[in-house]
């Protein structure tokens, strides 16, 4: 894939470590993703995506190296991270809808509270976005009451009623029975054709192979391949990547 | 038993033995629903900061809880009604000992000064308040983690995170063991009578040394905790009922 030609990648990340206590999760992780790239981060558990994405948005902190989102510094304590978060989407692995709250309002909250939407424009966009993820009739019910596929589907749009400039995926397929897993993958993949600018934790190597431009690979906390999808595929560079391919390919 | 004795005219108030029944119902309700709200109130912040990322508050909202928590509820009464007037400068002292207004102009005038009552109210407020923000701080913390972080993610700010997304679940998930604190302010104000406030047991009791009818002084004062206790159980449970949340499981579903 070409790179756009913005001076700064949207989410560019240089040199982070991270340490609890004397435990480093994150050693020098230096990678980024460009506007309207799909970038897929995988590795074995343990090996720190997770917090590396969450880094991103500034829910874990880092002591150690830079993240500029959009050209803001996610590190800088003078940045105003609830509106750099505002127009981040994050979609959760255990996808985190306001339990107490309808399906309409996990919509509508954040564009109203946060965006300062009339609650008619909150409305409409959230149904549209519903409707989009095909669950519509949902709109009263409670999360409670739905399947997990349909939870983290409604979680998507919940993300993007915020209207995100990127959106960061953390292992969105993981808690999901094995039948309800390309329910929430469709939706991810139409959005990635779409040109949205996606981080995407998951060990869902079809997914990889169908949209993501590029595929960082992680183990022990350090960035061991970033590489196009065609070479991560093709000719997996480090033994470790191989091994861990050939682990979750074979099922 | 000789129940009628409650028909009579009793030596003081101008009013029936009942009549002084009624009048410690009132004045148990008055201390036990004042001290509800300064628990409630005090104990959500406190609750609420014992969890916030902010070292400071939330080492104060610990100490606070230790505090109150650990000294036995009557040596409390005895402090504020005994020891808090002696220690403020003496002008205040004087003034809450002397100069608080009786209270003689409400219903059911009874023979004590608003200063008791007031340290009655504030003994027990402050001392629940110490129970209730633990209850809040467990409800807060069995909820999944990710919720707080699903809230910031989206642009929430922390009060925003804790008014939208924490405490209205955290207060529903409390419901039960918030009864009970509930219950206990009822029955914990009886401790009120140590310092001249005659609630419900202080009738009683009084009644019993002037009848010395003690059997039916005391039956009649736990029918009466009985009857405030049922009912409030039963609108904790109504309320419950109200703001349960549809196909929502207790304790959250598998995180």
């Amino acid at each position: 894939m070409s790179t756009p030609e913005s001076p700064r990648p949207m989410i560019d990340l240089r040199h982070v470590s991270k340490w609890y206590g004397p435990f480093q999760v994150l050693k020098d992780c230096t990678t980024k993703v460009e506007k309207g790239e799909v970038v897929v981060v995988c590795g074995p558990s343990g090996s720190g995506k997770s917090t590396l994405i969450k880094a991103v948005n500034g829910l874990e902190p880092f002591q150690e190296g830079e993240i500029v989102v959009n050209g803001i510094s996610v590190g800088d304590p003078k940045t105003n991270l609830p509106k750099l978060r505002a127009c981040i989407g994050m979609v959760f692995q255990n996808f985190e809808l306001f339990p107490h709250m309808s399906i309409t309002d996990n919509l509508t909250i954040g564009q109203v509270k946060v965006l300062g939407r009339t609650r008619e424009q909150a409305l409409e966009k959230g149904l549209k976005l519903l409707d989009r993820v095909g669950l519509l009739s949902q709109k009263d019910k409670y999360p409670g009451q739905l399947s997990g596929g349909q939870q983290q589907r409604v979680a998507i749009a919940r993300a993007l009623s915020m209207d995100p400039i990127a959106m960061l995926f953390d292992e969105p397929t993981s808690a999901l029975d094995p039948e309800m897993i390309n329910e929430v993958l469709d939706v991810m993949v139409q959005l990635a054709r779409e040109g949205m600018t996606m981080m995407v934790v998951t060990h869902e190597m079809g997914f990889a192979r169908k949209v993501a431009h590029r595929v960082v690979f992680m183990d022990h906390g350090q960035i061991v391949e970033d590489c196009t999808k065609d070479e991560f595929f093709g000719t997996a560079r480090s033994e470790r990547a191989q091994a861990f391919l050939s682990k979750i390919l074979h099922h | 038993m000789d129940w009628k004795v409650l028909l009579e005219q009793a030596p003081s108030g101008g009013m029936t033995y009942l009549g002084w029944l009624w009048s410690g119902l009132f004045w148990t309700l008055a201390v036990s629903v004042c001290a509800w709200v300064i628990a409630f109130t005090v104990g959500s912040v406190v609750g609420v900061l014992r969890t916030a990322p902010l070292r400071i508050p939330r080492a104060l909202a610990t100490a606070y809880v230790e505090l109150f928590r650990n000294i036995p509820l009557l040596v409390q009464m005895f402090l504020w009604y005994f020891v808090m007037p002696e220690v403020v400068p003496r002008e205040w002292g004087d003034w809450l000992k002397q100069d608080m207004p009786n209270l003689l102009v409400l219903p059911f005038a009874a023979q004590f000064s608003l200063w008791e009552f007031t340290a009655a109210v504030l003994c027990l407020g402050l001392y629940t308040a110490s129970r209730v923000a633990e209850q809040v701080r467990s409800g807060i913390q069995s909820l999944p983690r990710g919720q707080t972080g699903a809230g910031l993610a989206m642009g929430f700010t922390l009060p925003q995170v804790y008014r939208h997304v924490t405490l209205p679940m955290a207060y529903r998930i409390i419901i039960p063991p918030m009864t009970s604190e509930f219950l206990t302010i009822f029955k914990n104000s009886s401790t009120a009578l140590t310092i001249g406030v005659l609630e419900l047991t202080a009738q009683s009791r009084q009644i019993s040394e002037y009848t010395f009818k003690t059997f039916e002084a005391f039956t009649a004062a736990t029918l009466i905790y009985i009857a405030i206790t049922m009912t409030v159980i039963l609108l904790m449970r109504s309320l419950e009922k109200r703001v349960a949340v549809p196909g929502y499981i207790a304790q959250g579903s598998g995180h």
